[in-house]
């Protein structure tokens, strides 16, 4: 019994190691080849490098852009996800309290984006015309719209698990709407906008398609552009391409080391909870 | 008092910004799916139903772009499902040690940019020095070594391979919650019966574990319609048209400024997925409570 107990334990952890190894194995070769000449690096092996050519992080970050792209990218998702965040909320909380038809064909509007396509084609008309393609502040909004169906959903199923009576006594003993929502609800929405904000980040920071259907200046392009740029023009080199996407990916890595279980719980708090 | 204390105009940012990026283009794109819009001319003339011919002319690259979008689409979902499901029991039942390690490592591709994922496999699938051949050649299966994304038969099935790989620890993570959010009597009760894990799987697992399979299954299901980032990158919908997806022939077909089967192909997916929101919003809608 127990011999056969302790060989199921074996299969199980040989199971989660070879899954494990399968997730890091592509991510290690990135690092390792970062670190090897152009030559050693052709073949993209798995051995270290012989003397690791540190100078290649300097040469990606002069040809790559890299720093410019990398803030771009903060102030991309950053901004994108406080607004969707601030603008959901306040949604959230009037069609969740305030049930009037008119609010129930508002809400069912929008998260009926959550499912429905951009048209990227005709979108680019709208941004034309209200000046806003190729503009930083254009791309932060558009983002922003894009998360703010999904934002309300999560928002609003949270709101409805809170008593009523909470901002009916505020309004009530005389607080304005604005007061009542902002001093009463708003702390209490704590976890669902970390859940919200969470998600909104993943998704933003890794957004490509926009980006490339609307910024067509470099200065304004994300880390992924400034990538998928690089990828083309030094394909050939695969230890500078290496370098390039070590130096893009380190960052996430590093964050989400640190911040794992708030990521964690916000992807499943996201899905399972509602 | 309702209308004092909730005022509409709290919903003006989101309807604003949803509207201005979201609904207008949506609905704009409707009436130039009729047109000839191009970036050819400054005239835009009525064509009729004349793109949605284009589209469903049997020889079209469009419908094969679609049949690989729903391809992609269905294998996605029942790979990653399947194997999430699998890991998720793994690491909540079979292994207790080191659990969190495991599932913070396979979550570990989810946080990476697709295209940074594609740009990656783009190296371990090259034919002659990926890491994925020689792997192959060193466990003496040099056989199954494959020219991954170049074969018109199999680069598909290479890229839903790369999609799988980053998209699994997502799913699974999804999962363990609902699987620990199963209430352990029902497990104590089955082991009193007697009941065998087969069982316990499918009469109490299985069961219980539905609501959350039909989210994680809608999740997969809107990704891999949009997919577009990891067809770019890996294939860019070759070799030939053997990848084209929904999303990316939009975006050539932008690119090459024909706008009015562009935005054609836009507008019917934009009406299908209309349809399906309906099916999405029900199966989100009533967990309420939670």
């Amino acid at each position: 019994m127990n011999a056969v107990r302790n060989f199921r334990a074996t299969v199980n952890y040989a199971l989660a190691s070879g899954a494990g190894l399968i997730m890091l194995a592509p991510i290690y070769l990135v690092f390792v080849n970062a670190l090897k000449t152009q030559t050693d690096s052709a073949t993209m092996g798995m051995e270290l490098p012989l003397t690791p050519q540190w100078a290649n992080f300097g040469t990606v970050i002069d040809q790559g852009k890299l720093v410019e792209a990398f803030f771009n990218s903060v102030i991309y998702s950053v901004g994108g996800t406080v607004l969707s965040v601030l603008v959901s909320a306040f949604a959230a909380y009037v069609l969740a309290r305030n049930r009037r038809r008119r609010h129930e064909i508002i809400y069912m509007l929008l998260i009926m984006g959550i499912a429905i396509p951009t048209n990227f084609v005709t979108l680019t008309k709208v941004m034309q015309v209200t000046g806003l393609i190729d503009s930083q502040i254009g791309i932060i909004l558009l983002y922003a719209a894009t998360q703010i169906p999904f934002s309300v959903f999560l928002i609003y199923a949270f709101i409805d698990t809170l008593p009523k009576e909470l901002d009916e006594a505020a309004f009530i003993d005389g607080c304005s709407p604005l007061r009542t929502f902002g001093s009463i609800i708003l702390p209490l929405l704590k976890p669902v906008l970390v859940t919200c904000g969470v998600l909104n980040m993943l998704n933003l920071w890794n957004e490509f398609l926009m980006p490339l259907y609307f910024l067509n200046s470099t200065r304004n392009w994300p880390m992924t552009l400034a990538v998928y740029n690089f990828f083309g023009q030094f394909q050939s080199n695969w230890a500078l391409v290496s370098a390039d996407v070590v130096l893009t990916i380190l960052p996430m890595i590093i964050i989400y080391v640190l911040a794992q279980r708030w990521i964690l719980s916000g992807v499943s708090a996201g899905a399972v909870k509602g | 008092m309702n209308n004092k204390a909730y005022p509409t105009w709290f919903a003006g940012g989101a309807l604003l910004l949803y509207g201005v990026f979201v609904l207008v283009p949506a609905v704009l794109g409707l009436g130039f799916s009729f047109t000839d819009w191009s970036a050819y001319s400054t005239d835009i003339h009525w064509v009729g139903l004349d793109n949605f011919a284009a589209i469903f002319d049997p020889n079209s690259n469009y419908l094969s772009a679609i049949q690989n979008t729903v391809l992609f689409t269905v294998a996605t979902i029942a790979l990653k499902t399947v194997i999430a499901l699998g890991l998720a029991i793994l690491l909540t039942s079979g292994v207790k040690k080191l659990s969190y390690l495991f599932r913070a490592l396979i979550f570990l591709p989810a946080v990476l940019p697709i295209l940074i994922v594609g740009v990656i496999f783009q190296s371990v699938l090259n034919p002659d020095t990926g890491l994925l051949n020689s792997t192959l050649r060193l466990i003496g299966l040099g056989g199954l070594a494959q020219q991954w994304l170049t074969d018109v038969s199999i680069a598909l099935w290479s890229v839903i391979g790369v999609d799988t790989w980053r998209g699994v620890g997502y799913i699974m993570v999804i999962l363990i919650a609902g699987l620990q959010s199963i209430p352990r009597d029902y497990y104590e009760a089955a082991s009193i019966d007697g009941a065998s894990g087969r069982q316990t799987f499918w009469h109490i697992t299985l069961p219980l574990l539905m609501p959350v399979l039909l989210v994680t299954t809608v999740l997969n299901l809107l990704y891999g319609l949009r997919v577009f980032d990891m067809v770019f990158v890996l294939t860019n919908g070759g070799p030939g048209f053997a990848t084209q997806t929904v999303y990316t022939t939009i975006f050539q077909d932008f690119s090459l400024g024909r706008y009015g089967t562009a935005t054609a192909l836009s507008s019917l997916f934009f009406v299908v997925m209309l349809v399906l929101s309906f099916f999405v919003i029900r199966v989100m809608r009533p967990r309420h409570e939670g």
